[in-house]
C-alpha cells in the first residue's frame, strides 16, 4: 500500500499553497487522501482474510501436513491420492446427486408456486409468508425436526402417517438409497421461500403490455407461458439455477446434523464434499489432503460460475 | 397492510371470482400449510410433556412450558443465544459500515486503482468459504483467536457481496447531493455518513437483513473455531445439545423452537421490508 503514504503526503504538501489552480489541485489530493483513508482497512482486510488464505489453500494442497510434523512439499500427490480414492468418487457422486436432483425439483416447485401466487390477490401476503417462513429458519435446528419426522413408526411423523393410511413403513435415514433424498428434501424445503420471492420479482418485472399484446393476438394461457413468460424469465431462472446449484454443492449443515451418529452415513451414502473436507481437516488432521479437496470444490464452483457468465453473454 | 389493500382494490376491477381461481387458491393454501408443518410440529411437541411425545396430535393434550424451563435453565442455551446475538449484531454493523463505505468510494470517486480494487473485491465472490477455513483455522491458531468471539466473527467482517450490492445502489445516487455538501465545506466522511447513507436506506436494510440472517444461522465456521461450550453459537450449541439429548425429542424440539423464534418474530414485524430486501438483493446482487 505505498500509494496511501504517497497521497497523504501529497495532501500535506498541497495544503499550504494558495491560488486558484493549486486550490483545485489540493482539492483533488485531498479527495485522494479520503479515498485511501476509506479504503485502508478494507484493503488490509481483503489482503489478509481473503487473498492470502486463498493462496495459502493452494500452497497447503501441495503439502503433507498433520499439524504435528513440518509441512512437507509433495507436489500433486494429494490430488493423485484423492482421484484414486474410491471414497472420494462416492462423495463426488453424492454431491452431484444433491445438485442434479435438488436443483430441478426445487426450481420446478418454486416457479409453479410463484406463478400461481402471482395471480392470487386474496390473502396474498399471508400465503406468501407460509412459503417464505422456512427460509428464515436455522438449517442446523430444522435438520433435527426433519430427523424426528423420518424416525420409524411410533415416533416419526411421516411413518405414522403412512401406517395410518395402511402404507408400508419407510426406513428413510436408515437406508443407503433413501437417506440422500430424505436429506435433500430438507434442503429443498428450506430454500423454496427464497426462490419463490425471486421468481415473483422476475414475474413482476415483465411489462403487462406484453401480455395484453399476446391476448389481442389470441394466444392461450399455455402459449403465453411458453412464448413470453419463460423466455423473459430466463435471466432470473439462470440466476436461481446457479444459486441453487452452488447451495447444493456446498451442502453440509443438514447432512452433519441428520447423521450425527455416523456422519455422512449410512455407509457414506449421504456424505457430500464439504463433510469430507471437514472430516479430513478436523477429525483426522490431514491438512494438506483436506486443502486439496477444497481446491477441487473451488474448481467445480468456478466452472459453474463461468458457465453462467457464458450463458448470459450468449443471450445478449 | 396497505399492500393487501392495494391488491384487493386491484382485484375488484381486474378479476371476477372464477372456480379455477378458487382451486388454485386452495392448492396454494394447502401447499403453504405443508410448508409450515415442520414448524407447527416443532412448536407443538415443544409444549408437550415427555409422556405425550408419541401422541402426534398437533394441539397438545397437556400443554406445558416445562421443556422451555428445563432447556433454558439446565443447558447453555441462554449463553449460546447471547453469543449468537453478539456475533450476528457485530458482524452486521461491521458490514453495514464497511461494505457501504467501500461501495460508496468505488462508486463515487475517480482514482487510480479503482477498477483494480473493484475487480479484486468482486473476485472474492468466486472463492468459497470452505476453501478458506483451513488457512483461517491455522491463522486463528497462530494469533490465539481459536475459541474467541473475534475468531467467530473475523471472516465475515466485510463481504464482497455487500460491497457489490452497495456500489450498485450508490451508483444511482446523483452527484449533485455530494457536490452541494462539498461547497458547504463538509468533509468527505460526513458527506458519506450524513448525505449519501440515508439515500440508500432500503439497500442498507436489505444488506443488514441478509448479513444478520446469514450469521444467525451460520454453522460451519463456528463449529470449527469454537471448542468450549461457553463460546458456542446457537446452531452449534443446539447441535451438541441434540446429540446429548439423544431421543428426548421434546427437548430437541424446544431447542429448535428457541433458535427459530427470534427470526420468526423479526419476520412477523418486518415482513414487507424483509421480502422487499430479499427481492432487492436478489435482483441487484
Amino acid at each position: 500500500m505505498p500509494s496511501t503514504v504517497q497521497t497523504s503526503k501529497g495532501a500535506a504538501q498541497g495544503r499550504p499553497e494558495g491560488g486558484g489552480f493549486t486550490d483545485r489541485f489540493s482539492m483533488r489530493t485531498k479527495r485522494l487522501f479520503w479515498v485511501w483513508t476509506f479504503l485502508a482497512l478494507p484493503v488490509l482486510f481483503y489482503s489478509v482474510i481473503r487473498f492470502y488464505p486463498t493462496i495459502d489453500a493452494f500452497r497447503l494442497s501441495l503439502t503433507d501436513w498433520n499439524l504435528m510434523n513440518k509441512p512437507k512439499f509433495i507436489g500433486f500427490e494429494n490430488y493423485a491420492k484423492l482421484f484414486s480414492d474410491p471414497k472420494f468418487w462416492q462423495v463426488f457422486r453424492n454431491t452431484f446427486a444433491y445438485l442434479i436432483l435438488g436443483t430441478p425439483i426445487s426450481l420446478l416447485i418454486s416457479f409453479t408456486v410463484a406463478f400461481a401466487l402471482d395471480r392470487i390477490r386474496f390473502g396474498h401476503s399471508f400465503i406468501r409468508a407460509l412459503y417464505f417462513l422456512p427460509f428464515l429458519t436455522t438449517a442446523a435446528a430444522m435438520a433435527w425436526v426433519w430427523r424426528w419426522f423420518y424416525q420409524p413408526a411410533p415416533i416419526g411423523v411421516i411413518n405414522d402417517l403412512l401406517s395410518s393410511f395402511g402404507l408400508m413403513q419407510q426406513p428413510f435415514l436408515r437406508s443407503t438409497s433413501q437417506a440422500l433424498p430424505s436429506i435433500m428434501v430438507t434442503a429443498i424445503w428450506a430454500g423454496l421461500g427464497f426462490q419463490i420471492i425471486i421468481f415473483m420479482a422476475g414475474l413482476r418485472a415483465i411489462p403487462s403490455t406484453f401480455y395484453e399484446a399476446a391476448r389481442i393476438d389470441g394466444l392461450g394461457e399455455w402459449a403465453i407461458l411458453k412464448k413470453i413468460t419463460l423466455p423473459l424469465l430466463k435471466p432470473t431462472t439462470i440466476f436461481l439455477v446457479v444459486m441453487s446449484s452452488i447451495g447444493f454443492l456446498r451442502i453440509f449443515d443438514q447432512v452433519y446434523n441428520m447423521t450425527t451418529n455416523d456422519p455422512g452415513g449410512p455407509l457414506g451414502s449421504t456424505k457430500p464434499l464439504v463433510l469430507m473436507i471437514y472430516q479430513s481437516a478436523f477429525s483426522s488432521y490431514q491438512m494438506g489432503y483436506a486443502a486439496a479437496q477444497t481446491v477441487v470444490l473451488f474448481l467445480i464452483l468456478l466452472a459453474i460460475s463461468l458457465l453462467q457468465l457464458w450463458i448470459l453473454r450468449d443471450k445478449k | 397492510m396497505t399492500d393487501t389493500d392495494r391488491q384487493e382494490a386491484l382485484s375488484r376491477y381486474r378479476i371476477k371470482i372464477q372456480p379455477g381461481r378458487i382451486l388454485i387458491w386452495t392448492l396454494l393454501f394447502i401447499g403453504g400449510i405443508v410448508m409450515i408443518t415442520p414448524l407447527l410440529f416443532m412448536f407443538s411437541t415443544s409444549l408437550k410433556p415427555a409422556s405425550d411425545v408419541y401422541d402426534l396430535r398437533l394441539i397438545p393434550a397437556h400443554p406445558t412450558l416445562s421443556n422451555y424451563v428445563a432447556v433454558l435453565t439446565s443447558t447453555g442455551f441462554v449463553r449460546w443465544f447471547f453469543n449468537s446475538m453478539l456475533v450476528a449484531v457485530s458482524v452486521t454493523c461491521s458490514n453495514v459500515f464497511f461494505d457501504s463505505l467501500v461501495g460508496y468510494t468505488l462508486a463515487k470517486f475517480r482514482f487510480r486503482g479503482r477498477r483494480f480494487i473493484f475487480l479484486a473485491i468482486l473476485s472474492t465472490l468466486m472463492i468459497p468459504t470452505e476453501m478458506l477455513v483451513i488457512p483461517w483455522y491455522l491463522m486463528s491458531a497462530n494469533f490465539g483467536w481459536l475459541d474467541t468471539y473475534w475468531g467467530i466473527m473475523f471472516p465475515g467482517m466485510m463481504t464482497g457481496f455487500g460491497t457489490f450490492l452497495m456500489r450498485q445502489f450508490f451508483e444511482g445516487v446523483p452527484d449533485d447531493f455530494m457536490e452541494a455538501a462539498r461547497v458547504d465545506g463538509m468533509n468527505e466522511f460526513v458527506i458519506w455518513w450524513k448525505i449519501a447513507m440515508p439515500l440508500v436506506a432500503p439497500a442498507l436494510s436489505a444488506l443488514a437483513i441478509f448479513t444478520f440472517l446469514g450469521n444467525w444461522t451460520a454453522f460451519f465456521w463456528p463449529l470449527i473455531v469454537t471448542t468450549s461450550s461457553e463460546l458456542y453459537t446457537l446452531p452449534v450449541g443446539l447441535s451438541s445439545f441434540a446429540v446429548e439429548a439423544a431421543i428426548q425429542w421434546e427437548m430437541i424440539m424446544t431447542g429448535a423452537a428457541l433458535a427459530t423464534i427470534p427470526t420468526l418474530l423479526v419476520f412477523l414485524l418486518f415482513q414487507r421490508y424483509i421480502v422487499r430486501g430479499v427481492m432487492l438483493a436478489g435482483v441487484k446482487g
